[in-house]
C-alpha cells in the first residue's frame, strides 16, 4: 500500500513565491577582502572546485600590507541561489572578512588591465597602432615587427581591442581579470 | 610573566589549559617530542588506538556523548592521511574535534623528505580551518584559536599541523586568556523580528511539525529543554533528523518517530501534509527531504539554524533565523508567551487524529519468526532488556543503523552515537571506545554489521587495553546489508559483491583479542544472550545471527517524494525509477 496524500500549494507555500527567471544565471562580481594567510587563495579555490561554482575572473593582491589584508576579486556565473550559496559558503571561510556582491550594492566600476604583443609590419602594423590610439591603449614595448599594447578598461573593451587586433597579428595576450569597486562612498 | 618552554611542552600546557582530559592518538617519528611531554605528565590521559582512523572516531564518540571537543595525535604523512575520514565525518556531523599532526622539520618541507605529505593541503576541504605552525611562538596562540573554532557557531574538525623542530625550539607561552577569539564570533542571537514573524505564522498553524536535528543537541542540554517546553506547551507533533534523536524524548507523547529515508510513515506524511513547518537546527539532507520540488508543498517553512548557508541551500524557507538554537528557542518562547501562548488547539487537534491514522498503520511492525532471529526484533528485546539503563549507543553503517534507529528509544541527548552525514562504516566501534572512555560506569553497545565491525575491529585491542567494557552487538547477515537491498531494489537482484564471504569467527576472534565472545541464532536464546553480554564486566562481542534478507522499510527511494513511501516488500516492484536509480 503506497499512502497518498492530496498535493498542493497555497500561497503560504514557499514554492509559490518562486520566480521563475531564477533559473537563469547571472554574472556577479565578488569582492572577498581576507586575511594574507597562507593557503587563503586554496581555501577559496577549493571553495569553487570542490562545490562546483564557476570562476569567470580571479584577481587577487595584497591591498594592506600593514593589516595583513588582502582583495580577492571574483567574477562568477549561477543561478540566484547559487551565488547566494556561494556568498554564504565564503562567508564561513575562517580568514575571510567580508564578502561584498559588487554587482548588487549598487553601481560599481569595473576594470581590467591586458598586455597584448601584435606582430606585423606596413599596413597591418599602422592600423593596429590606428586602433590602439581609439582605445587608448598604450605602446610599453616596440621593435621593427612588433607591439606590446598596455590597455585598461571594462572588460568587454578589452574583448573588443582582442578581437581587432586578432587579424592584424596578434600573438600573445596576458589579462589581468578584474578589479572592482563600488562608486561613491 | 610567560613561561619559556619547548613546543612539545607548549602543546601539552594548552591541552590542559583548554581543559582536556583525554586525547586519541598515535605515535610517529614527527611527534615524538609531544609524546616525550606527554610521558612527563599525569593530567591528560593518551588513549592508544591502533589506527588512526579509530583515534578520530574515538574522539566524535568522547564529543557527541560530552559535549565537549574530541583530542587527536598523530604523526606526520600516513599518520595524518590516516585522520582524513574521521575529519570529513566531524565535518559533515558538526563535531568539535581538534587533530595536532606532527609535520617534517620546517627546512625538510616541500623535500619529499620521509613520511612528509602536505597535510595541511590534504585537509582543507575536510576541516573547518587548519594550520601549519611554523614558528613555536606561535603554537600556543593556535591552539587555543584552534579550540575556539572547534566549538563555536557550527561545530566542526580542525587541524594544526606541527613541524618537528617547531616542537623542539622554544618561546613563551601564550595563555588561553592572553588569545583574542574576536576575530571568530559567529551570531548566537537569532534576529527578534524574524522570530517574531516565525511565532505569527506558528501561532496560525494548523497542521504544525515541527522538525529537528543534531544542531539541537549541539547547542546544549537546555536547549533540548527548551524543545521539549515549546512541543509540550504547543502539542505540536514533532520528528527529527537521525542526527537529532534523544533531543525530545522516544516515550514523550508528541513523538511521530524519525524522518526520511527510512522514517515512519506518520513523520514523512506529516511532514508532508502539513501547513506550517519549524526546522529547529537540521539541514534539509537529502536523506531528508527526497525529492525536493515535492517536498511538504503546503507549508510555511521556518529555518532555525547557525550557519547562514544552511539557509535556502535545499528547501527555500520563509523565515531564517540565523543563530545558536538555545538562545532561538529561548526568544521564539518568549515571544510566544508574551503574545498569549496562543495555538489553533481545535485544529491541532484534528491534525492529530489525522496522524493517528497514520500511527494506526503500524510501519515498523514486522513478521516475526520463531526460528530466525529478526534484526527488528533482536533490537527490540535489546531495548527492553536495556531501556532503564544508563546507556550510550554507537552504530556502524547500514540496514542495522537504521533499525537501531527505529527500534531503539532516546529520550536523552547524546545518547546515541551514528555517522549520518557521511555514512562512515567503521564508526561504530572507536566511536563505542571514545564513549566509554568518557563515561566509564555507563553501558555502552556499538550497533554493528558483520561488515562494518570488519572496518576497524583492530580498536577490539584499545578496549582491552584501557579496560573499556564495549559491547558489541553485531547483527549478523552475512550480507553488505544495505548494499544487498539497494541491488535487491534497483539492480535486478544481481547482488554484486555483497555478500560476506569467509566472515572470521566472531567468537573466537573476541579471545584472540581477550574479550568475551557470544554467539546466538536461536531466538530463543536471544535474550539470554543479552543478559549475559550485559552481564560481563568487559568487552564482548555478541555475533547476532539474523535474517540474511531483511529489508530495512519503510522507504522513500532515492528521488521519491515522503508521501512516495515503500512499506513492504511487496510493493517493490517497479517502486524505482531510472531518475531514482542514478541518485545516491
Ligand atoms: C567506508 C564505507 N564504505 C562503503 C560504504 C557503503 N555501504 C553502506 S552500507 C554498506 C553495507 C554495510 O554492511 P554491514 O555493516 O554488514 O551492515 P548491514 O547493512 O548488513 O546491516 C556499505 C558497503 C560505506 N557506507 N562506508
Ligand atoms: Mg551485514
Amino acid at each position: 500500500m503506497t499512502l497518498h496524500l492530496k498535493k498542493g500549494s497555497s500561497r503560504k507555500s514557499a514554492y509559490d513565491l518562486k520566480n521563475p527567471l531564477d533559473e537563469l544565471e547571472e554574472t556577479h562580481t565578488l569582492a572577498v577582502l581576507v586575511d594574507n594567510e597562507a593557503g587563503v587563495l586554496a581555501r577559496v579555490i577549493g571553495l569553487f572546485s570542490g562545490r562546483g561554482y564557476n570562476i569567470d575572473s580571479l584577481t587577487v593582491a595584497e591591498t594592506d600590507a600593514e593589516g595583513h589584508r588582502s582583495r580577492i576579486t571574483i567574477v562568477t556565473t549561477g543561478t540566484p541561489a547559487v551565488i547566494e550559496q556561494i556568498k554564504a559558503q565564503l562567508g564561513l571561510i575562517i580568514p575571510v572578512y567580508r564578502v561584498n556582491d559588487l554587482t548588487v550594492e549598487g553601481p560599481s566600476v569595473e576594470r581590467e588591465m591586458a598586455l597584448l604583443k601584435v606582430a606585423g609590419k606596413g599596413e597591418k602594423r599602422v592600423e593596429a597602432m590606428r586602433l590602439a590610439d581609439i582605445f587608448r591603449a598604450n605602446v610599453v614595448d616596440s621593435t621593427l615587427e612588433s607591439f606590446v599594447f598596455e590597455i585598461t578598461g571594462a572588460p568587454e573593451k578589452i574583448d573588443a581591442f582582442t578581437d581587432l587586433m586578432r587579424p592584424l597579428g596578434l600573438c600573445d595576450i596576458a589579462r589581468t581579470g578584474v578589479a572592482a569597486m563600488a562608486r561613491g562612498i | 610573566m610567560s613561561r619559556e618552554m619547548t613546543g612539545a611542552q607548549i602543546v601539552v600546557e594548552a591541552l590542559k589549559e583548554q581543559g582536556v582530559d583525554t586525547i586519541f592518538g598515535y605515535p610517529g617519528g614527527a611527534v615524538l617530542p609531544i609524546y616525550d611531554a606527554i610521558f612527563q605528565q599525569n593530567d591528560i590521559k593518551h588513549i592508544l588506538v591502533r589506527h588512526e582512523q579509530g583515534a578520530t572516531h574515538a574522539a566524535e564518540g568522547y564529543a557527541r556523548s560530552t559535549g565537549k571537543p574530541g583530542v587527536v595525535l598523530v604523526t606526520s604523512g600516513p599518520g595524518a592521511t590516516n585522520v582524513v575520514t574521521g575529519m570529513t565525518d566531524a565535518l559533515m556531523d558538526s563535531i568539535p574535534m581538534i587533530v595536532l599532526s606532527g609535520q617534517v622539520p620546517t627546512f625538510m618541507i616541500g623535500n619529499d623528505a620521509f613520511q612528509e605529505a602536505d597535510t595541511v593541503g590534504i585537509t582543507r576541504p575536510c576541516s573547518k580551518h587548519n594550520w601549519l605552525v611554523k614558528d613555536t611562538a606561535d603554537l600556543a596562540e593556535t591552539i587555543h584559536q584552534a579550540f575556539h573554532i572547534a566549538t563555536s557557531g557550527r561545530p566542526g574538525p580542525v587541524l594544526v599541523d606541527i613541524p618537528k623542530d617547531v616542537q623542539f625550539a622554544s618561546a613563551p607561552y601564550k595563555a588561553k586568556a592572553k588569545t583574542s577569539t574576536a576575530r571568530y564570533q559567529p551570531q548566537v542571537k537569532g534576529d527578534i523580528e524574524a522570530i517574531t514573524r516565525a511565532v505569527e505564522a506558528f501561532e496560525q498553524a494548523e497542521r504544525p511539525i515541527i522538525y529537528s536535528g543534531g544542531g539541537v543537541i549541539n547547542s546544549g542540554v537546555a536547549s533540548s529543554q527548551l524543545l521539549r517546553e515549546l512541543v509540550t506547551s504547543s502539542n505540536s507533533p514533532i520528528t527529527s533528523t537521525l542526527m537529532g534523536l534523544g533531543a525530545y524524548p522516544a516515550s514523550g507523547d508528541n513523538w511521530l518517530g524519525m524522518l526520511g529515508m527510512h522514517g515512519t510513515v506518520e513523520a514523512n506524511l506529516a511532514m508532508h501534509g502539513c501547513d506550517f513547518m519549524l526546522c529547529v537546527g537540521a539541514r534539509f539532507d537529502d536523506r531528508i527531504t527526497g525529492r525536493t520540488d515535492a517536498f511538504s508543498p503546503d507549508s510555511f517553512k521556518v529555518h532555525m539554524d547557525i550557519d547562514p548557508s544552511s539557509i535556502n541551500k535545499i528547501i527555500r524557507v520563509d523565515v531564517p533565523i540565523i543563530g545558536d538554537i538555545g538562545h532561538i528557542l529561548e526568544d521564539f518562547l518568549k515571544v510566544w508567551k508574551a503574545r498569549g501562548r496562543k495555538t489553533k488547539s481545535a485544529a491541532i487537534k484534528k491534525w492529530w487524529s489525522q496522524i493517528n491514522e497514520w500511527q494506526a498503520r503500524n510501519c515498523l511492525d514486522f513478521t516475526n519468526s520463531d526460528t530466525i532471529i529478526k534484526p527488528q526484533h533482536a533490537l527490540q528485546r535489546l531495548e527492553e532488556l536495556t531501556k532503564n539503563m544508563d546507556r550510550y549507543i554507537t552504530t556502524e553503517v547500514g540496514q542495522h543503523q537504521m533499525w537501531a534507529a527505529q527500534y531503539l528509544n532516546f529520550d536523552d541527548p547524546h545518547r546515541f552515537m551514528t555517522s549520518g552525514g557521511l555514512g562512515t562504516m567503521g564508526y561504530g566501534l572507536p566511536a563505542s571506545v571514545g564513549v566509554q572512555v568518557a563515561h566509564p560506569e555507563a553501558l555502552v553497545i556499538n550497533i554493528a554489521g558483520d561488515a562494518s565491525f570488519q572496518m576497524n575491529m583492530q580498536e577490539m585491542a584499545t578496549a582491552i587495553q584501557f579496560n573499556l567494557p564495549v559491547k558489541q552487538f553485531i547483527l549478523n547477515n552475512e550480507r553488505l546489508g544495505m548494499v544487498r537491498q539497494w541491488q535487491q531494489l534497483l539492480h535486478g537482484e544481481r547482488y554484486s559483491q555483497s555478500w560476506s564471504e569467509s566472515l572470521p569467527d566472531f567468537v573466537k576472534l573476541a579471545e584472540a583479542f581477550g574479550a568475551k565472545g557470544i554467539l546466538v541464532s536461536d531466538p530463543a536464546d536471544l535474550d539470554e544472550a543479552i543478559k549475559e553480554m550485559l552481564a560481563y564486566d568487559g568487552p564482548v562481542i555478541l555475533d547476532c545471527v539474523v535474517e540474511k534478507h531483511e529489508n530495512c522499510f519503510p522507504m522513500i527511494p532515492s528521488g521519491k517524494a515522503h508521501n512516495e513511501m515503500i512499506l513492504c516488500d511487496e510493493e517493490t516492484a517497479d517502486a524505482i525509477d531510472a531518475a531514482g536509480k542514478s541518485r545516491v
